[in-house]
């Protein structure tokens, strides 16, 4: 029954309550209750304890104050028999557990003992998930494509269990946390046995072998309340609600449950995230706490997955092209190496090239994958290296030419979430891998143009009502085919250039972010993407074309208010209503004045550095200091859940060569600094577009982390260079 | 001739058996000597003017009796009900009277035995009156508080008694649209005396909506500001363990009882029993200690507060006496027998009576003052203790004793559901809307020597928990659980439907929850305010899947209560003949007409399977307007409605605004 639950979870509290004390008190002896700590990369201090408490942890002096907090949630165990009532009691002792095990993480990182490293095989477990990551995962919260969070936590029977159970997880896209043993081994140790990759990229990331470990996704989770919510910090109430509702984590429980176990599970049922073990426990059915079922209890271990997200009420719909391998975006960030190649295209290797081109319905067959070349077979089975153009060709009632690019963008994913099969580049720079696994499981160069084709149908489900898919394998081909592409890249870049804000009558809308940011609308125009950096206007239009009430919606412009600060009616109208009222009015082309607002996932943040008369970027990447006096962890606080910052804004990459980037306040010349790396990235189009500003130096003039990290040094550097920044009229 | 049973708890029908061979009489020899008047028993009886009494009597009453004014039989009824309420209003707001003034005399500094013991409660209770207390000493918001709240008793000029504002909006809306909201509490009853009297108000249906309107004076008044201020001056209630029965009291110790229900001299003499020197004291008379007990509601309160055990309910005032254990019973107000010092002149128990307002001939009298509180409850238990070596051998000593779990408040019981972060209804209102919890049923009242006392109380208890329904209980309602040991959690595991016993045992908790004294009643009216609040059930208190049952009683308060409950939306079923069995037109007014207008009913009935079956009648056609899933014992389980991204984009924006336990 329940009670044996409470009274492990009690008991659990207790236990690490008291070992973290005990780790505190001499960590205070040995450093002073004046040693200041901070989780690698985040702004939000001991997360936990800071959205619930809105308390900030700096210090181990904060620490034992924080501690405090968990001291006064802690009970005495139910009696035997004519007990009290015990949920409530357990659930504090779940939250009293989570604030212990912080504390406890946290000296840890104190003490140099985190990220674990595994004793036996060197692995280094991930330890603290950065704000970076979080914000990096921004888009994919929100796509689909990263639609649940496992947590497991012990070991599968068997390594084999352990394998089948993470493969579906992956195939599901559910990014999954493990931590914590069961006797003695761990689902980490399974997998790496069995040469599973892990880490970020195959959305399978071990945290440390301890169950304390599992609060590191706890704090990842919490974190979207803070970062994407909005949630003010203390109000525990609405961080809850917000993670019952819009996080949709959940916990497998995989061998014998002891009190930390359950403690720890307590604390996760707090936010709304229930447990499903493979042992046999008492189960918890009743519902309110979480959606649905609490705690229960699966001996199948082929249905564990499964049954764990119909327990969460989490809806995943994955379309899984006919090939004999995996997948998934989970298997996206795969890398196959050299000596695991079995054969590979183009990468500079043979002539390749990939191009999608819009048909008449007459002129192709639908599902059709033709491959060009005598002997195709045979040639694959040699493996080595081969030329390969793609060619895939669209027809539909509802297809625009415009669309092109926009499918032609998604044969990086569709061939990438192929297990064992791996894609970069794009158009005639591409280059693809098929490794020996995916080989000897029978993946076949035929399955290459077929995953294209189901997986083009799918994405693009209402735009294109045929695919056919041509593979040219003879280099002659290919190079004849390659120049028609390069002629129609080009056609198309020249109409993308002459894209601008004036010369369509309609924006689009990105409201996928409303799942976790309900209160942030992104305005796409043809001159300024999305901030995350995932969607342009083209691909808000695709999308409106493919579900016209899915989350990108088509916004009348209206009439131009105001040309230099570029202000709609239309677009008022719309933020109006789409914000609930949050908005009232939006100026597309400045940071001073009723500017964009931001969910969380943004790729950079613009800040005004009002000395320098100028505006600073820092991108997501960059962990240093800038000279706001402030890192990006920090900034990103103050711009995200969907309010307007003046001097403040989240920005795509691509945004910063746009013409009408800060058009109102001056352009690109008021940027005075931004994080080399960043520079690199843009510094091609960058030159061209300051040398249209009548400033073709301007990106040296722009100062970076070698030159300074604070504002005093960056007026100096900025006076010495002339950066035309400090003779504009004043930013303010 | 077969063996009458008086009690359906088996030591107090052994204590009546010892005193039937003993010759001492109790109530239940009078209840079975004496005869209710059958003219007065269903309101047909007129005595308020001194031209009657006037029996309206006589084939086809209804339409052609009258009184010598000319009083038909609906408005004599009706009056007789109407001054049933006031009389019930009257008390427990006599009652809440004395805790504001006690509240203000702790914030004035006068009152120094006392102290504010909750202060977070008392924030709370602020923030509701709107008063301002972030910053300000507590004592000041305290004395706003208590001069508020007097307001509510005297107001002169219209308006409204502060807490009509925690029902439901819509609750709100009906009370509105039928001209029932309280303009004071005082002023309703001395209205309800002044409408009653010869030749005032005489349409039946216009006199009872003044008795509603009297009535929520009470629940919404009265009863819930005693409620609030005896949390923040004594602690708001959490579960404690405890035992009832008359095995509580001990052979060696001094026995000293609390009956009535007032828990002010009650907490001090709790704090004084535990006093070294009157330890000492009870020592040098050779007893190993003193024992604090306590009977009726007075027990309830400190029972919710400091697990001190219970003797029981109302019938059971005389059989303690028996025992020949108790060395001094002190009594406050209300449900106290004169009987009892006839009783106790045969053994060696002192009566003491306490109060300003009610004195008993053959008593001590100490008058409690609440300037002077811990002096008169030293004098007091010295009292007890002094006359612990007169004790005599004799009295039916009985061992008998129960286990029990109470001290059920609002606040316990949202935090019981989630816990200091996550506390809600959510998870009741969802147990309900998955058929797990069938509906719930506040059991309540008296217990009464006219039935086979506490008998109706253990058999709907028994039959309801059956039945999936959870049980909220006060008052004698709950002495009855507890004395018959139904107020365990292993209850549930034992006897519980499936779905109620799931319920139950993820929480920890017993099927019936013992919510306080009768005063207490209030926090059922809370607790169905934050299940409309929550969502998901109905969005007042009426239609609710809820009912009110009082069993066994008998004093006009429980009409009061009743009545409240059915203006409120509430349906309530009262056992026993009607008092107003003599009049259709009453009769309907009080069933028809008041669930057609406010969604609630009193409704009379002896029969107790009949009861049961109207209140899960009343249940199910609750769950059934409210399109919930239709009750199957065993079946349950919510239908998953599996989100995807675009149903998580729908998320309703601004999420309901709750009002925190915290």
């Amino acid at each position: 029954m329940s009670k044996i639950i409470a009274s492990a979870a009690i008991r659990g509290a207790n236990t690490l309550a008291a070992r973290a004390d005990e780790m505190l008190q001499k960590a205070i002896a040995e450093k002073g209750k004046d040693f200041v700590f901070e989780f690698p990369d985040t702004a939000f201090y001991l997360p936990m304890i800071y959205a619930m408490t809105g308390f900030q942890v700096k210090t181990l002096g904060d620490m034992n104050v924080a501690l405090g907090f968990a001291k006064e949630l802690l009970h005495d165990e139910p009696s035997e028999q004519v007990w009290k009532p015990y949920l409530g009691e357990a659930l504090d002792s779940g939250m009293a557990t989570l604030f212990a095990e912080e504390i406890l993480l946290a000296l840890r990182y104190v003490n140099g003992l985190e990220p674990c490293k595994d004793p036996d095989t060197g692995y280094v477990y991930n330890g603290f998930i950065t704000d970076t990551i979080q914000r990096n995962l921004g888009i994919q919260l929100v796509d689909g494509t990263m639609p649940g969070f496992a947590a497991i936590i012990g070991a599968a029977p068997t390594d084999d269990i352990a394998v089948s159970i993470c493969r579906e997880l992956q195939e599901k896209n559910i990014l999954t946390f493990l931590s914590g043993q069961s006797n003695g081994d761990s689902v980490t140790r399974q997998l790496l046995r069995k040469g599973v990759d892990l880490g970020w990229d195959t959305r399978i990331v071990p945290l440390g072998p301890d169950t304390e470990h599992t609060l590191y996704a706890l704090d990842w989770a919490i974190r979207a309340s803070l970062i994407f919510g909005g949630k003010k910090p203390g109000n525990f109430k609405e961080h809850l609600t917000y993670q019952k509702d819009r996080v949709f984590a959940f916990a497998i429980a995989l061998g014998p449950m002891d009190d930390i176990k359950w403690s720890t599970g307590a604390g996760a049922i707090n936010m709304g995230f229930p447990a499903l073990c493979d042992t046999d426990v008492p189960v918890i059915h009743p519902t309110g706490v979480c959606t649905y079922e609490e705690v229960d209890k699966e001996f199948d271990h082929s249905r564990i997955v499964q049954k764990a997200i119909e327990m969460r009420g989490l809806k995943i719909t994955v379309e899984k092209p006919p090939i004999p391998v995996a997948y998934g975006p989970a298997f996206e960030g795969e890398r196959i190496r050299k000596e695991d190649t079995f054969i590979e295209f183009g990468g500079q290797r043979t002539p390749a090239f990939e191009w999608t081109r819009m048909r008449e319905m007459e002129e192709i067959e639908d599902n059709k994958v033709i491959i060009v070349g005598d002997n195709w077979q045979e040639r694959y089975e040699k493996g080595g290296q081969m030329p390969l153009g793609i060619l895939i060709e669209c027809a539909g009632r509802k297809m625009q030419k415009d669309f092109e690019s926009v499918i032609e963008r998604k044969i990086h994913h569709n061939i990438n979430e192929a297990q064992g099969v791996w894609h970069m580049g794009q158009r005639d720079i591409n280059w693809i891998r098929i490794s020996n696994n995916a080989k000897k499981d029978g993946f076949t160069l035929e399955h290459l143009g077929i995953l294209q084709a189901t997986m083009t149908h799918h994405r693009f489900r209402s735009i294109v009502d045929k695919v056919q898919v041509t593979l040219y394998i003879d280099e002659k081909d290919v190079k004849e085919k390659l120049q028609e592409a390069r002629a129609a890249y080009k056609e198309r870049d020249q109409r993308v250039g002459s894209m601008t804000d004036e010369a369509v009558d309609i924006f689009y809308s990105c409201l996928l972010c409303q799942s976790f940011a309900p209160a942030h609308v992104c305005v796409i125009t043809p001159e300024r993407l999305g901030l995350c950096g995932a969607y342009n206007w083209l691909d808000g239009k695709a999308a409106y074309e493919i579900d016209p009430t899915g989350g990108n919606q088509p916004v009348p412009k209206g009439d131009l208010m105001d040309a230099k600060y570029g202000r709609y009616t239309g677009v008022d109208d719309y933020l109006k209503k789409a914000s609930g009222g949050a908005v009232e009015t939006l100026n597309l082309y400045t940071i001073m004045e009723n500017p964009m607002t931001s969910c969380g996932c943004f790729e950079c943040i613009l800040a005004i550095i009002p000395e320098a008369n100028g505006v600073m970027i820092v991108n997501r990447g960059h962990t240093g200091m800038t000279p706001m006096g402030m890192k990006f962890s920090t900034l990103a606080g103050t711009v995200g859940g969907g309010a307007q910052t003046p001097g403040f804004m989240g920005v795509g990459v691509n945004f910063i060569t746009s013409k009408k980037f800060l058009f109102g306040d001056g352009g690109i010349k008021r940027i005075v600094w931004m994080p080399k790396a960043l520079k690199e990235r843009i510094a091609e189009e960058f030159r061209t577009r300051a040398e249209e500003a009548g400033v073709p130096d301007l990106l040296d003039m722009i100062a970076d982390e070698t030159i300074c990290e604070d504002s005093e040094k960056l007026v100096e550097h900025l006076t010495s260079a002339g950066h035309p920044a400090l003779e504009m009229d004043s930013i303010i | 001739m077969e063996k009458r049973i008086h009690t359906a708890t088996p030591a107090a029908e052994r204590i009546v058996e010892w005193a039937e061979e003993q010759k001492i009489e109790t109530c239940f020899d009078r209840a079975e000597k004496l005869k209710q008047c059958p003219i007065g028993k269903e309101g047909a009886c007129c005595k308020v003017c001194h031209m009657g009494p006037c029996r309206l009597v006589g084939k086809n009453a209804e339409a052609e009796a009258r009184g010598v004014c000319g009083a038909t039989l609906p408005t004599v009824a009706a009056r007789n009900m109407l001054r049933m309420i006031a009389a019930g209003t009257a008390a427990h707001s006599d009652h809440a009277r004395g805790m504001v003034e006690t509240l203000l005399a702790v914030a004035e500094g006068q009152a120094k035995d006392f102290k504010i013991t909750d202060i977070r409660k008392l924030y709370r209770v602020a923030g509701i009156l709107e008063i301002e207390f972030e910053g300000r000493p507590v004592n000041d918001v305290a004395r706003d508080v208590a001069l508020k709240f007097l307001e509510d008793f005297g107001r002169q000029r219209g308006g409204e008694i502060y807490y009509t504002k925690r029902a439901p909006q819509k609750t709100q809306d009906r009370w509105r649209k039928w001209g029932i909201v309280p303009r004071s509490i005082d002023r309703e009853v001395v209205e309800a005396m002044h409408r009653t009297n010869i030749g005032v108000d005489h349409e039946p249906d216009h006199v009872l909506l003044h008795g509603l309107r009297t009535a929520l004076a009470d629940g919404w008044g009265g009863c819930m500001i005693s409620t609030d201020i005896t949390d923040i001056l004594f602690g708001t209630p959490q579960p404690v363990k405890a035992e009832a029965s008359f095995g509580i009291f001990k052979e060696d110790e001094v026995n000293l009882v609390v009956h009535g229900h007032e828990p002010l001299l009650a907490e001090m003499i709790v704090d004084v029993v535990s006093e070294p020197e009157m330890i000492a004291y009870a020592q040098t008379k050779g007893a190993k200690g003193i024992n604090l007990g306590g009977m009726c509601c007075t027990a309830n309160e400190i029972l919710m507060r400091h697990a001190i055990p219970t003797a029981g309910g109302f019938t059971n005032q005389e059989l303690g006496i028996m025992t020949g254990l108790i060395d001094a019973l002190t009594v406050d107000v209300q449900c106290i027998m004169p009987a009892i010092t006839e009783v106790a002149k045969k053994f060696h128990t002192k009566i003491i009576t306490t109060n300003y307002r009610a004195k008993i001939q053959g008593a001590e009298h100490i008058e409690f003052e609440e300037h002077h509180a811990r002096d008169i409850a030293r004098r007091i238990v010295r009292l007890a203790i002094d006359n612990f070596p007169n004790r005599k051998t004799k009295g039916s000593h009985i061992t008998d004793k129960f286990p029990v779990i109470a001290g059920f408040s609002h606040e316990y019981i949202e935090y019981m559901q989630g816990g200091r972060w996550r506390g809600s209804f959510r998870p009741l209102n969802d147990a309900i809307m998955a058929g797990r919890i069938r509906g719930v049923v506040g059991l309540a009242g008296c217990d009464n020597p006219r039935v086979q006392s506490t008998g109706l109380h253990r058999f709907l208890a028994m039959e309801l928990i059956k039945n999936d329904v959870l049980i909220v209980s006060t008052g004698c309602g709950s002495a009855a659980c507890g004395t018959a040991g139904y107020l365990t959690p292993e209850m549930s595991l034992e006897n519980a439907g499936p779905g109620l016993r799931e319920v139950c045992e993820a929480i920890g908790i017993p099927p019936i929850l013992h919510l306080g004294a009768c005063v207490d009643n209030s926090r059922i009216l809370t607790i169905a305010s934050a299940m409309a609040a929550e969502g998901g059930l109905s969005d007042e208190i009426g239609g609710m899947p809820a009912v009110g049952i009082a069993p066994e009683w008998m004093s006009e308060k429980a009409i009061a209560i009743g009545c409240y409950f059915a203006a409120s939306g509430v349906p309530c079923i009262f056992g026993g003949e009607s008092p107003v069995e003599a009049s259709s037109e009453v009769t309907k007014i009080m069933t028809d007409v008041w669930f057609e207008r406010f969604r609630g009913a009193l409704h009379f009935e002896p029969d107790p399977e009949k009861m049961l079956a109207m209140a899960l009648d009343y249940i199910d056609k609750a769950r059934e307007t409210l399109k919930l899933k239709k009750y199957e014992p065993g079946k349950f389980g919510t239908e998953k409605v599996l989100m995807d991204m675009a149903a998580r984009r729908e998320i309703e924006k601004a999420a309901k605004p709750h009002v925190g336990i915290f």
